[in-house]
């Protein structure tokens, strides 16, 4: 058994903590070769190679995969996917667009977002917003998935496995990259951060975010947010946290002014230590806190950021 | 153009879902079902384009029980035109996998030939975002999937999609499959006179095998489980008491 396992690779750089985590993932299912893809691939594919646990690396340079558009991204693992029994890749927003379409083009069931892997053909994944877990056997020929990277541990580093250039495959010319809309930004990023501070509809203006920017840059975290501060304009969407944006287990979340919908526990009910900040005491997010303050956060926040 | 969307019959998002204790399932015997929220969001885009003038009928399509009419009932007061029923359980609880519902729905296609799929991200009870991508594999069509804004241009979509980074923007030759996300649009709810006319909008009963598809699970689901569950917390009194217990007790700061 050998597994395919595409690398996070954006504008030439490895998401090393998210491509680490699904290399332990699927370490126990066979030797692991690392897909590379990219306008600029080489750095990150040297990289790749020093995660432990992988066999070998692959690395597809070339324009065609400059902004991993799904139709030649799929078309290229699709054209590897003879040599493997599996195909893997943590479950960012690039991975989601392309594996289930490799999966179709192979005529296979796709796995997405796996929790658990208990033997080469059964996994366990959350279903309903993380209020159940399916354990589910494949029965097709290759197994297609994606990994939610929040459940395993990164892999060490330290290795310096084979590295090998291949080319590309077809151009299905069917789509083609017009911008990106990127936030700069210098805080870590939110699905790797070790804290995470998110702010809900009850920060109230876009403005007023900056509390929870203040009180993030105080602790070095990451910021998230509920779909209604991002709906409302108060937050990127990038921030949204939940079960239709990012999935987070920090060892710290704190929650301001959000009431803890079941869509927004599941992206962050793993966390390990969980503080709410909430002027209503019936909140439904203090039955998932460790920590739990009852005020207006107008006050908490700033007074919090001040006393750390 | 003729757009055709899928609409799935899910749990209502407010219900809180409970495992049935044998692990065979979730219990869905008399809960609330309602249109999978996405699907309502690429209903209304349908309804939008067709509005501005450059789409001429949508198609609705929904796959599962025969409650499933319901739910088309619902797109067509909302503004669709015409719906399709593909009946292919008897059991609310035997759901249908997305790969076979891609190939479902490309049978339509194949037979319906519209120049654009609007579907949904995700749905929200087997959380698979997976059927619109498979579906653009299997038609060899181009994809946009996340969609937050969608632009008809002649004979491609310019859409800007939601991802890890913040946002993106492609174009896509059509016909394409675009699946929806959140922000794209705010569904409009069906006015009382829309949901009575909607009775009278044809409404096709199909099966499978009127299509020749094999809607066999690939994925046998071995058993369903609870969640671990959090011990309860604690409540603190002050922002002090709080960087104490963080502090000295959890020792995350
Ligand atoms: C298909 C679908 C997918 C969804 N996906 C997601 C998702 O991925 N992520 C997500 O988060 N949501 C998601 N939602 C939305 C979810 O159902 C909730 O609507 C949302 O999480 C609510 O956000 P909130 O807690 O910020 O807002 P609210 O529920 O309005 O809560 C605001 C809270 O702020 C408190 N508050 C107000 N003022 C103050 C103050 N001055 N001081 C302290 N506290 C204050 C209030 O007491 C209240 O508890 C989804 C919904 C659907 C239908
Ligand atoms: N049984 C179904 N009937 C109609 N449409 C479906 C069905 N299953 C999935 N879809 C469509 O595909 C989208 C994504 O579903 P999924 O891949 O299951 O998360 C949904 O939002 C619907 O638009």
């Amino acid at each position: 058994m050998a597994v395919l396992l595409l690398a996070e690779v954006t504008d030439g750089v490895l998401n090393a903590d998210a491509t680490g985590k699904a290399v332990t993932a699927v370490k126990s299912l066979g030797d692991v070769t690392v897909l590379c893809a990219g306008g600029q691939a080489s750095d990150a594919a040297a990289e790749a190679a020093k995660i432990d646990g992988v066999a070998k690396v692959l690395c597809a340079e070339d324009a065609l995969y400059s902004h991993r558009l799904a139709e030649p991204t799929a078309a290229l693992i699709v054209s590897l996917a003879g040599d493997y029994s599996h195909i893997a890749a943590p479950a960012t927003t690039d991975a989601k667009n392309i594996l289930p379409r490799v999966a179709a083009l192979l005529d296979v069931m796709i796995l997405t977002d796996v929790s658990g892997v208990v033997d080469a053909d059964t996994f366990e994944r959350p279903i309903y917003a993380g209020n159940a877990i399916q354990t589910v056997k494949s029965k097709d020929a290759t197994k297609v998935m994606t990994i939610r990277v929040s459940t395993f541990d990164a892999a060490g580093s330290g290795n310096s496995a084979p590295v090998e250039n291949i080319s590309a495959a077809d151009a299905p010319g069917l789509s083609e990259w017009v911008a990106d809309h990127v936030a700069e930004s210098d805080r870590p990023e939110l699905t790797s951060a070790g804290i995470v501070v998110s702010g809900g509809r009850g920060v109230g203006s876009e403005e007023d975010f900056k509390l929870i920017e203040g009180l993030a840059d105080k602790l070095g975290a990451a910021i998230g947010a509920s779909r209604a501060a991002v709906d409302s304009g108060y937050a990127p969407n990038d921030w949204q946290v939940g079960q239709t944006g990012k999935v987070v287990a920090p060892d710290l979340y704190v929650a301001v002014g959000i009431s803890g919908a079941i869509q927004h526990l599941a992206g962050m009910k793993d966390s390990k230590v969980i503080v709410a900040i909430n002027k209503d005491e019936e909140a439904p997010i203090f039955q998932v806190a460790d920590y739990g303050l009852v005020a207006d956060l107008f006050q908490a926040v700033p007074e919090l950021t001040d006393k750390l | 153009m003729k757009v055709l969307v899928p609409v799935k019959r899910v749990i209502d998002y407010n219900v809180k879902v409970r495992v049935k204790g044998d692990g065979t399932g979730v219990d869905l015997a008399n809960v609330k079902m309602s249109m999978n929220p996405f699907d309502e969001i690429a209903v209304e885009e349908a309804i939008r384009l067709k509005e501005k003038g450059a789409v001429e009928e949508i198609v609705v399509v929904s796959i599962g029980v025969k409650q499933s009419q319901e739910t088309l009932r619902t797109a067509l007061a909302m503004g669709a035109d015409r719906a399709i029923l593909i009946t292919a359980a008897d059991d609310v609880h035997n759901d249908i996998e997305p790969l076979a519902v891609a190939k479902l729905l490309k049978a339509v296609i194949d037979e319906e030939q519209p120049g654009l799929v609007l579907c949904g991200k995700q749905a929200i009870d087997n959380d698979m975002n997976a059927t619109g991508q498979m579906l653009s594999a299997l038609l060899g069509w181009s994809q946009a999937t996340f969609a937050s804004e969608v632009a008809i241009e002649g004979d491609s979509a310019v859409v800007k999609r939601e991802v890890d980074g913040g946002m993106q923007s492609i174009k896509v030759k059509m016909p394409a499959v675009i699946s929806v996300d959140l922000r794209l649009n705010e569904p409009r709810y069906a006015s009382l006179p829309n949901i009575m006319k909607a009775k009278k909008k044809p409404l096709d009963e199909k099966t499978p095998a009127d299509y020749g598809v094999d809607v066999a699970p690939r994925l046998e689901i071995v058993k369903t489980s609870e969640p671990a569950e959090r011990q309860a917390g604690i409540m603190v009194g002050s922002v002090e008491e709080l960087v104490d217990k963080l502090k000295n007790e959890a020792g995350v700061i």
